[in-house]
């Protein structure tokens, strides 16, 4: 069954990050440059967060304009992403209206989500979950 | 360090010839951890001794340790520099985004030093730093509105961390405070005055990259452990719950809570303004700083109606913490939580630090009361326990003051009270003023001797809540100082002090092992001892002595749970023990 990042209630985010900094350590490494998930303020700490994770379209653009297929569509809706094809275009960045393809200026690649629900794990107010794509959305 | 740590990067800012270079420092780093151990040695560097505090010659150092970003809790920034408000020991933490921002921004510390000549904010991000000019922010009625207009104008979203000054800061009061993330503060000794001083209106921090670490399978276990701590332990979870206004009811049982001036130390109207009643009426939102599950952060959402038109409200958010329910609720009288939450929001919009502008506040208006001060010399308005719009109107009186005597009060309640007389009732500790407990002769030993006044320095009040009467006067203050002494291992690592019980010594090596630093128990305590040493000096330099600190009558006459204190024994354990400090604790 295929996997995927739910945000199941935003307002209920405190905006520790504690699922960046997870999502970085998958990498073994320490701060938050390699996380596929963001979370910021909704234009100040009065006003609540943002968090952006992909959503796993059923048809996803960013797959659409990768000229090397180095993102390919996943069943069950997303993508699966190649890094050794990819020649770093961007062109899935600009693509995504969520920002949900992040960037790793080092790599000079892009950082897709997995759906593996590690950053979901740490996250102490049950506002991410790992959940399954129903029929319906397959 | 592991290969690749940037953390022993200081960057160096000189606001007057506007230039910043960046210098790798690994033996500060090796001998100073980071955060204070680091700091204290780079504010000896910058020979501010000698200096008048606001001369540009002062220096303010923000530094951060090596766990910041690698672990939770790891969240403070500490800035150190010579304070305007008591002429000695300056050190502020605070939290927000800004000690992960100044960490993934690549650099352990940053020093700034001069004086623009006209208003400027600074971005610091990887490539260093760079000058934008603050000309139209200078001057802004509030300081929202300046965390607002650099929120917009800069980018980093996510990965950054705004730090700013209000009215009070410009205007020279000398406990302006620099507000982070809107709800986080470098308060107390006046870091915004010296921001203020510099006509530096802000610093816009922006840092994500990776940091590297040395045994990944180890740097997993060690942080699960810690996250796991954080998440479940009785520990965090007062701070989680109900957050730091747990405190109220407690120490109004016990009688420790001060209140209208500490005349007692139990409020009648502490129900309505305990962290359970908040909570259950108010509480709209809780938020962390980065990297910290705990969200000890708690909002209130107010909503305030028009003054004239009918069906019109705005609902403001509002932080509220124990420190400024104490100074702005019960030390003033005031039960009414809306009203008090108010008079927090004037104290923010203002950039002041909230204890201190509530110990002015109470002082002023038992002085009205005794006909000390006139009501001419508080232009007009009629301070009265409870009664708060009137506090609200001398707030602003503070940062625009119409009369010598509110200029006075802007400079705190011992400078006051030097002039217009009521000392015995002003509640300060060498230049600070003093925290929200009474809790029997452990805290104010702690407001007497802590390196900065602070009762975080040494924790009194916790021990006199575990105290059965048992121990002596010599054990209880000997105990403080190792306490000290700890809590500069803490502030080394810039370790939130409310995760002491997590991060103990063992687990410290584990964690810091993991990132590639060894450490031993022995190195971290003679670390400890050596940087509180290092303070002392530092303000024995200033022209601190400690047996001429003052002690507030008011809380030799005001029983505390432990009865009252007696003045005798109070004072000659003093005197035992603050001379021995830069002897004894030295470090070897």
């Amino acid at each position: 069954m295929a996997k995927r990042l739910a945000v199941v209630d935003v307002d209920r985010c405190v905006g520790c990050q504690a699922c960046m900094f997870a999502c970085t350590r998958r990498s073994g490494l320490g701060g938050a440059a390699t996380a596929r998930i963001g979370v910021r303020s909704a234009g100040g700490m009065r006003k609540g967060f943002v968090v952006v994770v992909c959503r796993a379209c059923p048809d996803p653009p960013c797959a659409r304009v990768c000229p090397v297929d180095a993102l390919v569509p996943r069943d069950g809706g997303g993508v699966r992403f190649s890094a050794d094809a990819c020649i770093g275009c961007g062109n899935c960045v600009s693509a995504c209206p969520f920002g949900a393809a992040f960037w790793d200026a080092e790599a000079n690649k892009p950082l897709i989500c997995e759906y593996c629900g590690v950053c979901a794990r740490y996250c102490a107010y049950d506002v991410l979950a790992l959940e399954e794509v129903p029929d319906a959305d397959r | 360090m592991p290969i690749g740590d940037p953390l022993d990067r200081v960057l160096s800012v000189d606001l007057s010839r506007r230039r910043a270079s960046v210098e790798r420092r690994p033996e500060l780093f090796d001998e100073g951890l980071g955060g204070v151990g680091v700091g204290i040695r780079l504010l000896e560097e910058a020979r501010v001794v000698g200096a008048d505090p606001l001369d540009p010659e002062n220096a303010v150092v923000l530094s951060v340790g090596p766990l910041v970003g690698h672990y939770p809790l790891a969240s403070k920034t500490i800035a150190l520099f010579k304070s305007p408000h008591t002429g000695t020991l300056g050190e502020s933490h605070a939290g927000g985004r800004s000690a992960v921002s100044l960490r993934l921004a690549g650099y352990g510390a940053v020093v700034i030093r001069g004086a623009s000549d006209r208003p400027v904010y600074l971005v610091i991000d990887a490539h260093g730093a760079r000058f934008r000019d603050a000309s139209a922010l200078w001057g802004l009625r509030s300081s929202y509105t300046v965390g607002t207009v650099l929120r917009e104008r800069e980018r980093g979203s996510g990965h950054r961390s705004i730090l700013r000054i209000g009215p009070a800061g410009e205007r020279g009061v000398t406990y302006a405070s620099v507000i982070t993330e809107t709800y986080r503060h470098f308060g107390r000794l006046g870091l915004g005055t010296i921001f203020g001083s510099k006509r530096l209106k802000g610093i816009v921090l922006i840092g994500n990259r990776t940091l590297p670490v040395a045994d990944s399978s180890a740097y997993r276990r060690a942080y699960d452990e810690i996250f796991r701590a954080a998440t479940t332990s009785d520990a965090m979870r007062k701070y989680h719950d109900l957050g730091t206004p747990m405190n109220v009811l407690p120490l109004n049982e016990l009688g420790a809570l001060p209140t209208r001036n500490l005349r007692t130390a139990r409020f009648e109207g502490a129900d309505a303004i305990s962290g359970e009643a908040i909570a259950e009426s108010l509480l709209g939102r809780r938020l962390a700083c980065s990297h910290c599950p705990v969200a000890c952060v708690h909002l209130a959402a107010l909503r305030v109606p028009h003054p004239r038109e009918p069906y019109f409200y705005k609902t403001l958010m509002l932080g509220y913490d124990y420190e400024p329910i104490y100074a702005l609720g019960s030390l003033l009288g005031i039960s009414d939580p809306g009203a008090m939450l108010r008079l927090i929001d004037e104290v923010e919009i203002q950039g002041l630090d909230a204890i201190t502008t509530g110990g002015v506040l109470a002082w002023a208006t038992e002085a009205r009361e005794r006909g000390i001060v006139t009501d001419k010399e508080l232009d007009g308005v009629a301070l009265a326990w409870g009664s708060s719009d009137g506090y609200v109107e001398a707030v602003r009186r503070l940062v625009d003051p119409p009369t010598d005597l509110y200029r006075a009060l802007a400079r705190g309640v011992e400078h006051a009270a030097g002039i217009y007389g009521g000392e015995e009732f002003a509640l300060a500790f060498a230049g600070n003023e003093m925290s929200g407990y009474h809790t029997g002769p452990a805290i104010h030993w702690t407001h007497a001797t802590g390196a900065r006044h602070s009762h975080l320095d040494s924790a009194g009040y916790s021990v006199d809540q575990k105290a059965e009467g048992a121990a002596g006067p010599d054990e209880i203050v000997d105990g403080l100082i190792v306490e000290e002494s700890w809590r500069q291992v803490l502030a080394s690592l810039s370790v939130c002090f409310f995760a002491r019980s997590i991060y103990s010594s063992d687990r410290i090596i584990e964690a810091l092992a993991a990132i590639g630093r060894d450490e031993s128990a022995d190195r971290l305590e003679r670390l400890g001892r050596e940087t509180l040493a290092r303070k002392v000096r530092f303000k024995f330099a200033c022209g601190y002595d400690p047996t001429r600190v003052r002690i507030p009558g008011r809380i030799l006459e005001t029983e505390t749970p432990h009865g009252r204190i007696d003045e005798r024994a109070f004072r000659r354990a003093g005197p035992v023990c603050w001379p021995c400090f830069p002897r004894r604790h030295r470090g070897s």
